[in-house]
């Protein structure tokens, strides 16, 4: 996808006009936040387990190198193939190797956000071979021509009245009627996608985990979408990321427990899946050649910094489903991959910081995402050092720039700042106590163009405070 | 390019963690060796809620598969299991027949019993409608299936018919995910795919609404069979 988090800002005042979205966000909130609390008081060790994750992805960062050796050995032993790609170009020429070493047609496609990352699709089309994807989310969006708002509910933006009319332009020329209701719209989509996983030459799935101690790799889906498209075609292409390793069987497990709580809500997903190698000699099913992608992106570089916290996310999508933020302008005024608070924080991570600079900012710093966050990455810190970190290198407005050191330079002497704020609230105060509010100020046009604000009584807290402990004393 | 980028990226991941490493001394947080750590694959904190005993397990399991919209019915003997069978698939106007798993569990049923039965023994076809499979082990925490694909059992079973009929027996019915990997340890290691299901196929992908039979089977049956053989 192209990235369009430079222009961030226009991105949010086009979403903000739209209604639909504003329904459609309006009902993530209202419906995921209750889904996750209710899975949560469902299991009483949910807390104590959390942390065992977050122990669990801090060992495995710490001795990173030993488990990716200690997966390729096991891996290799199983009959699989791994390719270690520095880049998104790697990653993408090596399945386009592997496709047309199948002589592949069609791709049948798993949900994948690393697919996503590395623009898989547009690539495939590009080199002649059609993607196909078959999650529901990403299929409504492939069709929609669209990028995903969210990272495991692709088309969550969507009304069912927009997919339906969606459906019924895209498939006419299949014979559909027009539908409406979501089991109708699932049904057609169900129809349509059926004979695609037949004809498939290849399957391309993503990865929530690869297990060091087997060598296999997993998938956590609802449809069984992506089972269908790692068991029919005869190549199945794994693409994964670094951080996905973890050490044994039990650890995954763990960590499967409080994922499903933690993204929908539910107590597992309806399918979890461990790949290991291809088919064996006397297996009546299966592919029979079976790859791993492992794609590093820049993320072997976050390790030993503040941000190697972000590799422990398991993309469960909690911190957005609990984000005023996200929920007011929804992922696609991010223009990235990844959205909302993680996406905020591993975006800059990726594509660097001059690209990015505006999403750390979009946060109220509430703290719901690091507070919902199953493996415990404080989101709200690691936005706050890229803020930090673009305030230095100067990638904001100047006027921000110039107020912001300006405030700094206050704030480093009380007695100034006591002055200068007082000095602004009786001035404010004064100005205001009519109307009890200001509908424009100068230097305040960002916030007064929404909405007015609300004028000081004409006095600081520091004054009060002081008054009130000398009152206090007498 | 392969082996200039395996040999790259390692590097890289050793340059970033070396840092951290002299100042911690200790490359882990936990104290434990990584080497150690695989071989041991010790367990992790297991909820209690399997503590119950077998018959509590036996009535979480059924309670979970029917909180997923997963359907079980309870029978003594494997015998019954033909007729039980049968009766599922007239109840739902379906054609008497089926895909089953070459699994010796289900060929050595009394089959002939039930002379109208259609049945095909192999790997899934996209004409079919119904499929008979066993299960390597249940899993009561959630009312889960583990399946594992050895030669007798294709993956294919669990994901291409509309409605996936699984046989059950109570002796394979464990607590946790962690019991079952312990026997699928014993039994060898793992096959080429292991799944766990947990109820029929579903997506919330439009509103948020949750709709059974996304690309997967529409209905899950379990036949329990409560008797040790």
């Amino acid at each position: 996808m192209e990235l369009t988090s430079p222009r961030f800002k226009a991105n949010v005042r086009d979403a903000l006009k739209k209604p639909n979205l504003k329904t459609a966000m309006g009902r993530l909130i209202s419906t995921m936040g209750p889904r996750r609390l209710a899975a949560r008081a469902g299991l009483p060790e949910f807390e104590r387990l959390c942390d065992q994750a977050r122990d669990i992805k801090n060992h495995t960062l710490a001795n990173l190198d030993f488990y990716l050796e200690a997966y390729e050995a096991k891996l290799r032993a199983s009959g699989g193939t791994l390719h270690w790609c520095r880049t998104p170009e790697e990653a993408r020429a090596t399945i386009l190797d592997l496709c047309r070493q199948a002589d592949a047609r069609t791709v049948t496609k798993g949900k994948s956000m690393i697919a996503e990352e590395i623009g898989l699709n547009e690539f495939l089309e590009a080199n002649g071979i059609e993607p196909v994807e078959t999650d529901l989310g990403e299929y409504i969006i492939q069709i929609a021509g669209e990028a995903p708002s969210h990272i495991i509910a692709p088309a969550v933006h969507k009304t069912k009245e927009e997919i339906a009319d969606l459906f019924f332009e895209k498939h006419q020329r299949y014979g559909l009627p027009k539908r409406s209701e979501p089991k109708d719209l699932v049904d057609d989509a169900r129809k349509i996608l059926r004979p695609r996983y037949i004809a498939a030459d290849v399957g391309i799935t993503g990865a929530n985990f690869l297990i060091a101690e087997t060598g296999s790799s997993v998938i956590v889906t609802n449809e069984g979408n992506g089972d269908l498209t790692q068991s029919l075609p005869k190549m199945h292409i794994v693409v994964a990321s670094l951080e996905k390793l973890v050490p044994t069987l039990e650890d995954v497990t763990t960590i499967l427990r409080v994922l499903a709580r933690s993204a929908t809500g539910q107590e597992f997903s309806t399918y979890t899946t461990f790949s290991t190698g291809p088919r064996r000699a006397d297996d009546l099913d299966g592919p029979a050649d079976y790859h791993v992608i492992l794609l590093d992106n820049g993320r072997s570089r976050l390790l030993g910094t503040e941000f190697q916290d972000m590799l422990r996310c398991i993309r469960c999508g909690a911190c957005m489903n609990n984000c005023p933020v996200y929920a007011a302008i929804g992922g696609h005024a991010y223009g990235s991959t990844y959205v909302g608070p993680m996406g905020a924080v591993l975006t800059p991570s990726l594509v660097g910081l001059a690209d990015s600079h505006h999403l750390p900012n979009a946060s109220s710093f509430c703290g719901r995402c690091e507070e919902v966050c199953p493996m415990r990455i404080p989101l709200p810190k690691l936005m706050r050092a890229y803020r930090e970190q673009s305030f230095a290198a100067k990638l904001g407005p100047a006027p921000e720039r110039w107020a912001l050191a300006a405030w700094a330079f206050a704030a480093k002497r009380p007695r100034l700042y006591r002055l200068v704020s007082e000095a602004a609230a009786r001035l404010l105060g004064n100005h205001g106590a009519r109307r009890g509010a200001f509908r424009r100020l100068p230097l305040a046009g960002g916030w007064t163009g929404g909405r007015d604000l609300p004028a000081p009584e004409g006095r600081t807290f520091h004054s009060l405070w002081r008054e009130r402990r000398r009152a206090g004393a007498a | 390019m392969s082996a200039n980028a395996r040999d790259a990226i390692l590097a890289e991941v050793r340059k970033s963690l070396a840092g951290r490493r002299r100042a911690n001394h200790s490359t882990d947080p936990s104290g434990d060796a990584p080497a150690a750590r695989l071989e041991g694959h010790a367990r992790n904190l297991i909820p209690d809620r399997t503590a119950g005993g077998r018959a509590a397990n036996v009535a979480l399991f059924i309670k979970m598969i029917e909180g997923v919209s997963g359907t079980v019915e309870r029978v003594a003997s494997a015998s019954e299991v033909p007729k039980v069978v049968a009766g599922y698939l007239a109840r739902h106007n379906l054609p008497p027949k089926l895909a089953m798993a070459p699994d010796s569990r289900l060929t050595s049923l009394p089959w002939a019993a039930q002379p109208l039965l259609e049945i095909r023994q192999g790997a899934a076809r996209e004409s079919d409608q119904v499929a008979l499979t066993g299960t390597f082990a249940a899993v009561a925490e959630t009312g889960t299936l583990m399946m594992a694909s050895f030669a007798d059992r294709p993956n294919t079973l669990n994901f291409l018919p509309d409605n996936h009929v699984v046989v059950v027996a109570v002796k394979d019915l464990v607590g946790t995910y962690e019991d079952a990997w312990d026997r699928l340890r014993a039994a060898g290691g793992l096959p080429r795919t292991t799944t766990f299901i947990t109820g029929p196929s579903r997506t919330s992908d439009i509103e948020l609404v949750p709709t059974l039979g996304a690309h997967g089977p529409r209905r899950l049956h379990v036949i329990l069979i409560e008797d040790a053989g």
